[in-house]
């Protein structure tokens, strides 16, 4: 090759392969194509040693340059990285050059997002052929594009939560929820309606939880609404009100004996035992009713206080069964029983 | 119509005209909403009456209210990522205007619905250039009369536009190139957007 050809031949690869070097073979670089060189602008690569620039990774047992050589002909991306700060990963492809040396070209591979960083590289530092830049393109798009996504999920989202808080449906189980009977006491209360409230407290429930999973618990929830559900007139509301707490309002009750006979139908049909995957859940229940009508001026606050505390002595005395609030102790001699409805077009709680 | 063209005339009129402005745009084209998605598709004939609501609103013509889009859309600082996309074409002004033909599938490529008009290069004698738009969305030449001086600008050309109507079915811009080094322009670096 005259000295002209050669300038030509360098000439072609600094601009079709901005990264490569040329080896001699004792391994030291004697050429650098200039983006190459950019990466370590202070020190001249040309008189280095290639394997003291470079660690090797792939192959990894390779000390010299006849290891190095080894590699030509074999199809093979050889991985590397500098051994001095930034370690920027290379791939290279190796082939072998002039007499026991060799042409290493080199590429960013993946490194390629932080190396644009680390050495301020433009797109003159490229081929014009290479697609780095275009890949840079779409790295960038597709950000703004994801971001752009990004917004309007959260934007989704936070129209759901607030959705779902003004709802009034209890998503698992379908009933109406703690908003939902709020909402419907204080109607009850404002048109001066007459109604029986009945908190219900499943017994055994968080040992099924416990022991079995919340999936079971789950199941065992769903199956109690639709026995509360099949239970009571469609007028009536059955509302889940936390974990395993339940309310329901019947409204125009007759007297005192249907309400509670409705109380022992649910203790009996929900402690029948729930299947669930091969396993069997036992829950009971605890309940407490109050009456508006033994109130004069009734509140949502103060009904489901008391008909809380109606639950608990139920509770108390052994579970599964059911208490009034005006029998508790210190209610006695309330004026309710003797007040509740009679007539008969009034009464709406026989089935 | 992409989302993203509503949303750019919905960003740009906020911005330049402020937000009761643009409340009272999309009463007046009965949008139905105030606020567009970046990421959804519209009805195909909503930018139309968004415009005219626009023109009516505050008074400017329907050309130059979209050459002012045009501008916002690659120099507002709120939008420095679009002025980052389409710095990505070349490293100068002239590359810039070479590579406009890439620039519908360079679209695609970042958001797959996204159909932009045709757009074709001719250089003439003398650093001349015409750019044709062909497309559906009538007035699109006009955008991009606006991108094609703010990015200018951006490159630190000097350029003058012209904008010559509809020829042959087909809207078009002469561009003539009077110092394609008159300024520093902004600086670009490849690897300053990744995210």
């Amino acid at each position: 090759m005259t000295p002209d050809q050669r300038d030509d031949v360098i000439l072609a690869l600094d601009t079709l392969c901005p990264m490569h070097c040329l080896i001699d073979p004792k391994g030291e670089i004697t050429h650098v194509g200039p983006t190459l060189q950019k990466l370590r602008p202070r020190d001249p690569m040309p008189g280095m040693a290639f394997l003291d620039l470079f660690q090797m990774t792939y192959p990894r047992a390779v000390h010299a340059m006849q290891d190095l050589r080894a590699v030509a002909g074999r199809q093979i991306r050889l991985r590397l990285h500098f051994r001095d700060l930034p370690r920027t990963g290379l791939q290279g492809v190796l082939v072998p050059h002039g007499q026991g040396g060799a042409l290493v070209n080199l590429a960013f591979g993946i490194s390629i997002l932080d190396a644009v960083k680390d050495y301020a590289l433009t797109s003159s530092d490229f081929a014009a052929t290479d697609p780095t830049v275009e890949m840079l393109f779409l790295v960038e798009a597709k950000s703004a594009a994801m971001e752009a996504s990004r917004d309007l999920t959260r934007q989704l989202q936070t129209a759901k939560i607030a959705a779902e808080e003004q709802a009034f449906t209890d998503t698992l189980t379908g009933l109406k929820n703690r908003r939902a009977l709020d909402h419907i006491l204080h109607r009850l209360i404002e048109a001066g309606q007459i109604f029986a409230l009945m908190h219900l407290d499943l017994d055994y429930f968080k040992a099924v939880n416990d022991t079995l999973g919340h999936a079971a618990g789950d199941h065992v929830l769903e199956r109690v609404a639709r026995i509360l559900i099949a239970e009571t007139r469609t007028e009536d509301i059955v509302a889940r009100v936390g974990g395993d707490e339940f309310v329901l309002i019947f409204a125009q009750p007759c007297d005192l004996q249907s309400v509670d006979s409705i109380a022992q139908r649910l203790i009996q049909r929900l402690e029948k035992p729930i299947q669930w995957e091969g396993e069997v859940c036992r829950v009971s229940a605890s309940l407490g009713t109050v009456l508006s009508l033994d109130y004069a001026t009734p509140t949502a606050r103060g009904l489901l206080a008391d008909a809380d505390r109606a639950l608990y002595d139920a509770k108390r005395t052994g579970r599964g069964r059911h208490s009034f609030h005006h029998e508790l102790a210190g209610q006695r001699g309330g004026t309710s029983a003797p007040r509740l409805l009679k007539g008969k077009e009034q009464c709406a709680t026989s089935r | 119509m992409h989302g993203l063209m509503l949303r750019a005339i919905q960003t740009f009129a906020q911005e330049t005209y402020g937000m009761p402005v643009w409340d009272r745009v999309t009463r007046r084209a009965a949008a139905g909403i105030a606020q567009f998605e970046a990421m959804l598709v519209y009805q195909d004939d909503l930018a139309d009456r968004i415009l005219d609501a626009l023109t009516a609103e505050v008074g400017s013509p329907r050309a130059t209210l979209l050459e002012d889009i045009g501008v916002y859309l690659v120099s507002a600082p709120r939008v420095e990522r679009l002025r980052r996309l389409m710095r990505f074409a070349g490293l100068s002004y002239e590359d810039f205007l070479h590579s406009l033909e890439d620039l519908p599938g360079r679209a695609r490529l970042a958001v797959a619905d996204l159909v932009l008009p045709r757009l074709e290069l001719r250089s003439l004698a003398g650093a001349r250039y015409i750019l044709s738009v062909e497309g559906t969305f009538a007035g699109f030449s006009y955008v991009m009369t606006g991108v094609l001086r703010a990015m200018a600008d951006d490159y630190g050309a000097l350029v003058t536009l012209d904008h010559r109507g509809l020829r042959q079915g087909r809207e078009e811009i002469e561009i003539t190139l009077v110092d394609i080094s008159f300024a520093r322009g902004r600086s670009f670096e490849l690897g300053a957007g990744a995210a």
